[in-house]
Parts: C-alpha cells; sequence; structure tokens
C-alpha cells in the first residue's frame, strides 16, 4: 500500500503495522465486513416478505394453500442449519441448471445426472463458464441471499402467524359490525396492529440472523469469520513479509467488538421502533403511554 | 418534437439491441474457449495458501498455471472450504480440485484423479514435547483428510478440526498432545517454533501422492492435464518445482 512498505522487515512498530493492516489480504478482510453488512441490509426485508407470504397463507381458508404455507414453515424450521445451507444451496443451483439447461439445449442427449456429476451443456451453466470471477462471487452471494430468506422466512412466517392470532378479537368484529369484509379488516384492522405482537419474536431473529452469517463459509464466500481466521493464524516467514504468531485472538477480538456493536445499535433502533408501534394499542405498553401522555 | 423523439427513441433501441445481440453472439463463440476453474483450498502452505495479496498462491498454484499453460487452457482460481470442496465440484461450481488431495480408494469413488504430481506422502506427528503418548493419547488432524482415518485406527483418541491450522494451534495450548498431519506442510512450523514443537515417532507414508481431482465424467479434460503432468515428469520441470517449494529433501520423480 505505501512506499515504504518494500522491505517490511526494517520497519518500526507503527509503520510496520500500517503496512501490515493495509496487505491485499486484510483489505478483502475489510470488504467482508461489508459484505455482511449487505446481505443482513437486504436478508431482512426479503425474509419478512417471505414470513408475511407464508404466514398469510397459512392462515388462508382455502385448505391446500394453508397446507402449502404450513408445509414451509414446518419442513424449513424442522431441517438443521447447517444442513440447509450445505445441500440447499447445491439443489436450488442445480434447479436453476436444469431448468435452463432443458429451455437453452433440447438437442442434448447425454444425461444430466452421470453417477454423482451433475452434467449440463455449456450454455446452461449458472453463471457461464467464461463469466469473470466477479460474477461467479455474485451469483453465491444471491444463492446465499436465497437461502437466508427462506430459512428466516419460516421463522418469521411463524412470528407472524402467532402475532396474528394474538390481535384481540373484539378488534376484528368491531370491524365486521362496521361492514368491513374480510379483506379490509385484514389490512386495516389486524396487519396495522399485529406489528407490536411480532417485534419481540422478529428482533430475536435479527439477532440471530446477524450471528448466522458467518454460514456464508459453507457458500463458498469468504465472511469475517473466515478471514479472521485465516488472517490471525501463525504465519511463517516462508510464506509472507508479515510474519506473526496465532494471533486469532486479536482478530477475534475486533469481531466480538463489531457484533456487540451490531447488537447495541440493534438494541438501540429496535426500541424506538416498538414505542412508536405501540402507540395507541389496546396492550398494557399501548395504555401506560396513554396515560403517561395524559 | 415528438414524432422525431421516437424515432430517435427507435434508432436507439435497435443500437442496442444490434449491440447485444452482438455480444450474446460473441459470447457463444467463446464458450468454445471455456475457463477451467481450479478450485483450491487456500489454506495449507506449502501446497496452497493465501498471499499477503489476496491471492492463491503456492506449489499447486505455479504447477497448476504450468499445466494450464502446457495444456493450453484458460484458468482461474478459486476458493472454497475443505469440507464442501468435492460436493462443489461434481455440482459444476469449478472443474479441478488442486488442494493437497491425497488420492485415496474412497475419494476415487466419487470423483477421478489424475496421475499424482506429488510423490506418495509422508506424514508425521509433531508434539510440544519429547515422550508423548501418540498411539494412546489425543491426537489432533484436520476433518476429512487421511491423516484423520489412519489416527482412528490408531488406537489414540482423535480430535479433529476443520483447518490444519486449528490442528497445531490445539497442540501449542494443550488441548491436543499431538497432531498428525502431512510432513512438508509441518516442516516449515516446527522449524519457526523455536524449539516449541518437534516430531516424534516416526514418519508414515500414506495414500497413493496428492493429484488433481476431477469429475469423473470430464475424461477429456483429466486426458489434457496427465499428458502435462507427464511432460512436467519427463523434462524435470516438476521436480524443480517440488524442490523450489518443499526444500531439497523433497522425494521426487
Amino acid at each position: 500500500m505505501f512506499s515504504y512498505c518494500a522491505d517490511p522487515e526494517s520497519l518500526g512498530t507503527i509503520a510496520w503495522f500500517s503496512c501490515f493492516l493495509t496487505t491485499g489480504v486484510h483489505l478483502s478482510f475489510y470488504l467482508a465486513f461489508f459484505k455482511v453488512l449487505g446481505l443482513l441490509a437486504v436478508t431482512a426485508p426479503v425474509a419478512l416478505a417471505f414470513g408475511f407470504i407464508g404466514a398469510m397463507t397459512a392462515r388462508s381458508h382455502f385448505l391446500p394453500l394453508s397446507l402449502i404455507g404450513r408445509a414451509y414453515i414446518a419442513i424449513v424450521r424442522g431441517v438443521p442449519d447447517i444442513a440447509f445451507f450445505m445441500f440447499f444451496v447445491i439443489a436450488l443451483d442445480q434447479a436453476f441448471e436444469w431448468t435452463r439447461h432443458k429451455l437453452l439445449c433440447p438437442e442434448w442427449t447425454q444425461p444430466i445426472r452421470q453417477g454423482n456429476d451433475f452434467i449440463v451443456c455449456a450454455a446452461a451453466k449458472l453463471p457461464l463458464g467464461t463469466a469473470p470471477q466477479w460474477v461467479h462471487e455474485s451469483y453465491a452471494f444471491f444463492l446465499a441471499l436465497i437461502t437466508f430468506s427462506i430459512v428466516f422466512g419460516a421463522f418469521a412466517a411463524n412470528v407472524l402467524y402467532g402475532a396474528m392470532r394474538a390481535v384481540p378479537r373484539a378488534q376484528i368484529e368491531t370491524a365486521e359490525a362496521y361492514g368491513m369484509t374480510h379483506r379490509q379488516s385484514f389490512w386495516r384492522i389486524l396487519v396495522p396492529q399485529m406489528w407490536v405482537y411480532a417485534l419481540p419474536g422478529l428482533s430475536n431473529l435479527w439477532m440471530v440472523l446477524i450471528k448466522a452469517t458467518p454460514l456464508l463459509f459453507l457458500l463458498g464466500l469468504e465472511d469475517i469469520v473466515y478471514w479472521a481466521r485465516e488472517l490471525g493464524g501463525t504465519k511463517t516467514p516462508k510464506f509472507t513479509d508479515y510474519p506473526h504468531g496465532d494471533w486469532r485472538m486479536w482478530y477475534f477480538l475486533a469481531l466480538l467488538i463489531f457484533y456487540l456493536g451490531c447488537t447495541r445499535v440493534s438494541e438501540v433502533l429496535l426500541e424506538r421502533l416498538m414505542k412508536r408501534l405501540t402507540h395507541g394499542q389496546a396492550t398494557l405498553g399501548g395504555e401506560a403511554q396513554r396515560k403517561a401522555a395524559a | 418534437m415528438r414524432g422525431n423523439n421516437q424515432t430517435k427513441g427507435v434508432k436507439l433501441m435497435k443500437k442496442i439491441l444490434l449491440g447485444t445481440a452482438v455480444l450474446a453472439f460473441s459470447a457463444g463463440m467463446a464458450l468454445a474457449q471455456d475457463t477451467v476453474r481450479m478450485g483450491t483450498e487456500g489454506a495449507y502452505p506449502p501446497y496452497n495458501f493465501i498471499n499477503d495479496k489476496g491471492e492463491v498462491d503456492g506449489f499447486e498454484r505455479e504447477l497448476g498455471d504450468e499445466l494450464c499453460k502446457r495444456a493450453e487452457l484458460t484458468c482461474e482460481w478459486v476458493k472454497n472450504d475443505w469440507d464442501s470442496i468435492i460436493p462443489n465440484l461434481v455440482s459444476g461450481n469449478y472443474d479441478t480440485i488442486m488442494a493437497g488431495m491425497s488420492i485415496t480408494d474412497e475419494r476415487d469413488q466419487v470423483i477421478d484423479f489424475t496421475q499424482d504430481y506429488y510423490p506418495p506422502t509422508e506424514s508425521a506427528y509433531v508434539a510440544a514435547s519429547d515422550g508423548v503418548d501418540i498411539k494412546g493419547g489425543i491426537v489432533a488432524a484436520q476433518t476429512a483428510t487421511i491423516q484423520a482415518g489412519y489416527v482412528a485406527e490408531s488406537g489414540a483418541t482423535l480430535v479433529e478440526f476443520a483447518t490444519p491450522e486449528e490442528t497445531v494451534a490445539a497442540v501449542r495450548n494443550g488441548e491436543a498432545d499431538a497432531v498428525f498431519a502431512d510432513y512438508d506442510y509441518l516442516v516449515p512450523l516446527v522449524e519457526e517454533s523455536n524449539g516449541e514443537l518437534m516430531f516424534v515417532g516416526d514418519r508414515v507414508p500414506l495414500g497413493g501422492g496428492v493429484g488433481m481431482g476431477l469429475r469423473e465424467s470430464d475424461t477429456e479434460l483429466k486426458e489434457k492435464f496427465d499428458a502435462a503432468i507427464t511432460a512436467m515428469k519427463e523434462d524435470g520441470s516438476l521436480n524443480d518445482l517440488l524442490k523450489k517449494w518443499f526444500g531439497d529433501e523433497v522425494a521426487t520423480y
């Protein structure tokens, strides 16, 4: 990075660290923080949408739809995360490639499954074999995003399903008495009121999601935990200009601070959100707010 | 004015469409010369590791690049976790594995190997002090390696770790009595440890050498790499590489 870094052995401590902490690998490490934050920022709303749709289908009066919703919640919640992340992603990728293969290469005669191998024509590969590495990485990121959203969506669906049932029945009855249709009372009465019941459960999920990001490496994405382990490990002078002992403790300490910081920021924001959602609700919290204001 | 704008719009549209058509066509042409994606772990010096610049480096990087040059292939390196390195190969996420992977019967049932580019390896025990009981004590090894299999059968208590680094760290912090790993991986670590670590017991020859892993259906690619490896063995350039990365005492062809 700096011009004086050519011969690290001759440097003083501060200069040495300024070089050490700006090597290419360290820049990848810093980039990984943004990768993790980006994944969180996109996954959270998508998973919430999955959850909302899941809860709505599970509540449906149309039996097949309700069964689909409930099966989604039950199956995804029941499968261990690590199994999901090891196999579902590969299966999803293969499903995409299989579909593209059927569409793009109808004249292909060889079987797709040959023993253990999964072979599709070159044009059906995702991403294409000629694509640069960043396309492969973005695709992996996209697969990770879908997988995280499906897994956390199922948990969110269960939370929202419970929250919808927690809204006092009297509220819906009143809506019906005013002549609202089923749809109207759902969107205008039930949905605005359920969030206050859903938030504690959803905030738990968010906290778990923040800490689940090391699963990214199973999907071939280098996350911060991977880099901390890789960079902190003992480095012998033969393979690096910056040899050092086992420094994993320091790297993991940095991660600890990062994760604690994330938790603290989330707590503050969630607390504010809770206050807003409680406003005017027929709950203990809502009642307390009303009395304090009066 | 409006009409004029629209025709302009249509013209622009045509240009863009033509542009994409040309792009798509050239992409189709380029398919003939596919990139071969080389999968590795990047955590096993001197075989493969990540250098200061963040690139894959090591014996296998240099060898792989040379093999690709000889076979006239364009190659690109990708990192993958050791645990899922075989599933991702058979699923087609990359085309080869060069990750210090020993050729074993178990693996050969799932994937194919080229001939070995590193002679059958010797594995060794390293401990923090002499006189450690390597047949009855606690021995660390990396998960899903031939060394882990060997330790499990040797009568010692096996503790497995996901990365080679952690197996050595386990010995340093006393979690394990000894670590069992490739001799060549351990040599630089022992040399640099200032006497903290030492080799104990005898070296054990294991596996059928290190080879490049490929999908069983990829016979054409396998032949190309096999031919390149043979050529490198014949003209001695493979031996030069081995000496460069593993020192003069390494077994050669």
